[in-house]
């Protein structure tokens, strides 16, 4: 029986799960530095539409992605509920705004499953995954696919 | 002792490297000079001698092997069996180059061509003869500098050193390492008071308060006094495993010496370790390899670079703390001469002191760039067959390290340009009534708080007829521009001009001086040239102290705070509607004092909206860019002229054309800094000396080829 329970343990992964445009999404917490308010960016010239501008964490100039528009569900009118989710994805620092954090879950393996086919093709381009937790369904985001590609073109 | 530690002292190894190396490169430069003494030959040989001795430490056996070779012709020439001929110093230098190379290769595990390593051993073979195996050691039992790994067969070799002595005097000082390593000064005493009578007199002045004692430190230096009549490698055997952290010296005492010292303090006989040779009694003196010694009257650190960075950034956030906190406060209305008001100038007082004097720990003195370039210029003279000198001036001036380090390519290339192109070959040079022999001068100096750096040649300077011609070639320009000197000069910098057809190994290897002066403009630099026929060129590079803080000009476009580097701006102006005339469908140009300079805002150029058709409300700004190109920018509003700490946009995102970095502002919020280059890159140019009264709206298209 715990060697049963050793294996749940093992396989079970933490994720934070928020609000985008009334869909669920999530990705891996440990790629979640932290979790802040929304603050006013700079604009930044030439940046693609869903680049909201820079903002300044503790002196480390961050690019904000707005996810509503990234995923193809229009520009965000960001307000002060909305959240910045800052993040570390290949070595950069990058916050995702997001309508609202909703969730922290623990989700194992079992409830993983593939992108079903009747997602649209928008939203298919940037998720991994669904996971199933009670009757929501909450979609697996590709946090590599998400962040500007302008720095990594340009490269 | 654990690998980690193992890799400390390589890479310390590698740092003392660097300073033997230049302090080999400075003696060999100043014999050739013939400024040396007779000490600069020893100083020489030390350095050599100390490079081998610690690369034998880490099995590096090609430096070592070489270090020896180098050392034993050194070794010739130190004790006068050998002359040191013009023709030997240049051997010498280009050993002194390999070695170098040696040193390099090692430090990143690489191995290199043995070819060049043989054949400078057979030169210097041919010059002072092959090495006789046995004189060579015997010298080098004799060296006062002959470091442990290397000494221990040799010492045999004179039978009655031993005979001579009735024991020794230490003197042992520790490196932080040596706890870190797991060694214990105790117990080394300890063990050395096996051989004989021992006492010791440990020195402990140098040791802090106890509240601010970090206790991996070692601050205690030992005199010990053995009497013994055992063997000094013995002796020195019990070091063996901290030779890489302590400073040891030993010195032989004679028999019949004075007893042991009884009053510790340290006699006028104790021979100093710096210089044991002159003030040691007759036998012979040995000290470990210790480079560290010459630097007692300036003490240094070494700290890691990530540190100051560190303290830099948190030095940038304390100085935005101290603006957000002064506008706090500006908002409270308090008034003029209130308390708060006072301290809160002292505090910013103090931020900028600790932001300057953070600043200076990254500041370097130029001298081993231009020692590098030394070495390039050996190498162009040895390929083009010029006889070249360099000159040095002004080498102390120091510059931030990473603004050094950038600036090694582009003036290694300069450099090269100066020998190939710059200086005449050696018939055209006597045949114009010049020394055979081109200079070269590299100088630093600071002005107004900039540096600048100073490349210049004794050569033909610039063929401004050919230049012209060339770029006529290269479709640069049309035939019948009109150009001033200058503006030939500064058609050296145009992409895609290159002297091709002088394509030689050094340059034109389709690198321009473009390169070089985009390279420079990163930096926030200047390039400039100036050339007089017959006489030489001069290109002078003006850069900023620092790449940590800007002086920048605060303007606000299209509801968006930006700031703009104060270098750049020639003037600001109220625009007047007589000024400005349209050129084609809706350009814009400037007439500012009989010349036109392309007007373009800078909210269109970024995309924060479409150019504003009147610009009554709005204010110009005139910027100059390295190249000399001019522009005028449209901004909204201007406000003060403030330092601002700059943020790479690069770390997190990308770099964006037109945009320098980040900054951020007393509110707290991101203001982007404007790349006057870039932007300029995005206007159309005008000529410079273009004449307003040919160039209205009506005669439409400029000739200018770009």
């Amino acid at each position: 029986m715990s060697q049963t329970e050793l294996e749940v343990e093992k396989s079970t992964q933490e994720v934070v799960a928020f609000c985008v445009a009334e869909q669920d999404f999530c990705f891996d917490i440990m790629s979640v530095r932290e979790i802040r308010g929304w603050t006013e960016t700079t604009t930044l010239p030439h940046a693609q539409s869903y680049v909201k501008g820079v903002i300044n964490l503790r002196g480390s100039v961050v690019p904000v992605v707005d996810l509503s528009d990234r995923l193809g569900f229009g520009p965000s009118e960001p307000s002060a509920r909305h959240v910045i989710i800052i993040t570390v994805v290949e070595g950069q620092t990058i916050g995702l705004l997001a309508d609202v954090v909703s969730d922290i879950l623990a989700v194992s393996d079992d409830a993983m499953h593939a992108v079903p086919e009747m997602v649209s093709d928008q939203v298919k381009a940037f998720i991994s995954g669904v996971v199933l937790v009670e009757d929501r369904m909450i979609r697996r985001l590709d946090l590599g696919r998400v962040v500007p590609t302008a720095g990594r073109e340009a490269a | 002792m654990s690998a980690a530690g193992t890799d400390d002292f390589r890479s310390s190894f590698f740092e003392e490297c660097e300073e033997l190396l230049e302090a080999m490169h400075d003696g060999f430069g100043l014999m050739i000079d013939g400024l040396g003494d007779k000490e600069t030959i020893h100083v020489v040989f030390r350095a050599v001698h100390s490079i081998k001795g610690g690369a034998g430490a880490f099995g590096l056996t090609a430096l070592v092997a070489f270090a020896h070779h180098f050392e034993t012709a050194l070794d010739r020439v130190r004790s006068g069996a050998v002359t040191a001929s013009p023709d030997l110093l240049l051997l010498c230098q280009r050993c002194g180059d390999h070695l170098s190379d040696l040193v390099a290769t090692a430090r990143e595990g690489k191995d290199l061509d043995p070819a060049p390593a043989i054949s400078l051993g057979d030169q210097l073979d041919a010059v002072i003869g092959p090495p006789v195996a046995a004189e060579a050691q015997t010298d080098a039992a004799a060296d006062a500098f002959e470091p442990l790994s290397l000494d221990l067969g040799d010492f045999g070799m004179v039978p009655d050193a031993p005979a001579e002595v009735s024991g020794y005097q230490l003197k042992f000082s520790a490196e932080p390492e040596l706890f870190s390593s797991g060694n214990e000064p105790a117990l080394l005493i300890r063990a050395l008071a096996r051989f004989g009578t021992c006492s010791v007199k440990a020195h402990v002045a140098d040791v802090p308060p106890l509240a601010q004692l970090d206790p991996s430190m070692s601050f205690i230096t030992w005199d010990i006094n053995l009497e013994t009549d055992a063997s000094e490698d013995v002796i020195r055997d019990v070091f063996d495993f901290v030779t890489d952290c302590a400073h040891l010296t030993v010195s032989a005492l004679p028999i019949m010496a004075q007893p042991p010292l009884p009053d510790l303090a340290p006699p006028p006989s104790l021979p100093s370790p710096s210089n044991p040779v002159v003030e040691a009694p007759k036998p012979k003196v040995e000290s470990a390899p210790q480079p560290a010694a010459p630097t007692a009257s300036l003490q240094t650190i070494r700290v890691d670079f990530e540190r100051v960075d560190k303290l830099i950034n948190l030095v940038g956030e304390l100085v935005i703390k101290e603006a957000m906190l002064t506008q706090a406060v500006g908002t409270i209305d308090l008034p003029t001469g209130h308390d708060v008001l006072q301290e809160i100038e002292g505090l910013k007082q103090l931020a900028g002191e600790i932001q300057e004097g953070v600043m200076a720990i990254r500041a370097q003195p130029v001298k081993p760039l231009f020692q590098r370039m030394a070495r390039t210029i050996r190498d162009a003279g040895t390929m083009t067959g010029k006889r070249v000198k360099l000159v040095m001036k002004g080498e102390a001036a120091e510059v931030d390290k990473t603004v050094l380090e950038r600036l090694v390519d582009p003036l290694n290339h300069m450099v090269r340009n100066a020998v190939d192109h710059g200086l005449e070959t050696t018939e055209d040079r006597l045949a114009a009534g010049k020394p055979a022999e081109g200079t070269v001068t590299l100088s630093a100096a600071h002005r107004s708080g900039r540096v600048v750096i100073e490349i210049s040649d004794d050569g033909g300077g610039i063929n401004r007829e050919k230049v012209r011609e060339i770029a006529i070639e290269r479709g640069l320009v049309t035939p019948d521009t009109p150009l001033t000197p200058s503006e030939i000069d500064a058609l050296l910098f145009m992409p895609g001009f290159s002297l091709k057809d002088e394509v030689s190994e050094l340059s034109g290897r389709g690198v321009g001086l473009d390169v070089v002066r985009n390279e420079i403009s990163s930096l926030g630099g200047r390039l400039a040239i100036s050339s007089e026929m017959g006489q030489g060129t001069v290109f002078s590079i003006s850069l900023p102290l620092t790449l940590a803080v800007l002086e920048g000009m605060i303007v606000v476009v299209a509801g968006q705070t930006m700031v703009i580097p104060i270098t750049a701006i020639q003037e600001t102006l109220h625009p007047d509607s007589a000024h400005i005339h349209t050129i084609g469908s809706g350009s814009r140009v400037l007439s500012i004092r009989n010349t036109l300079v392309p007007v373009a805002d800078l909210g269109a150029m970024f995309g924060f909206r479409k150019e504003p058709s009147d610009l009554e409300d709005h204010v110009l700004l005139v910027v100059e860019t390295e190249a000399e190109r001019r522009c005028a920018l449209i901004v909204d509003a201007l406000h003060d002229q403030r330092q601002v700490v700059i943020k790479s946009l690069e770390t997190n995102y990308a770099q964006i054309s037109g945009i320098a970095a980040a900054t951020i502002l007393g509110d707290g919020r991101i203001a982007l800094i404007v790349d006057p280059e870039g932007i300029a890159a995005g206007v159309a140019p005008v000529p410079a000396n273009a004449d307003p009264i040919t160039h209205t709206a009506d005669e439409g298209e400029l000739h200018v080829a770009n």
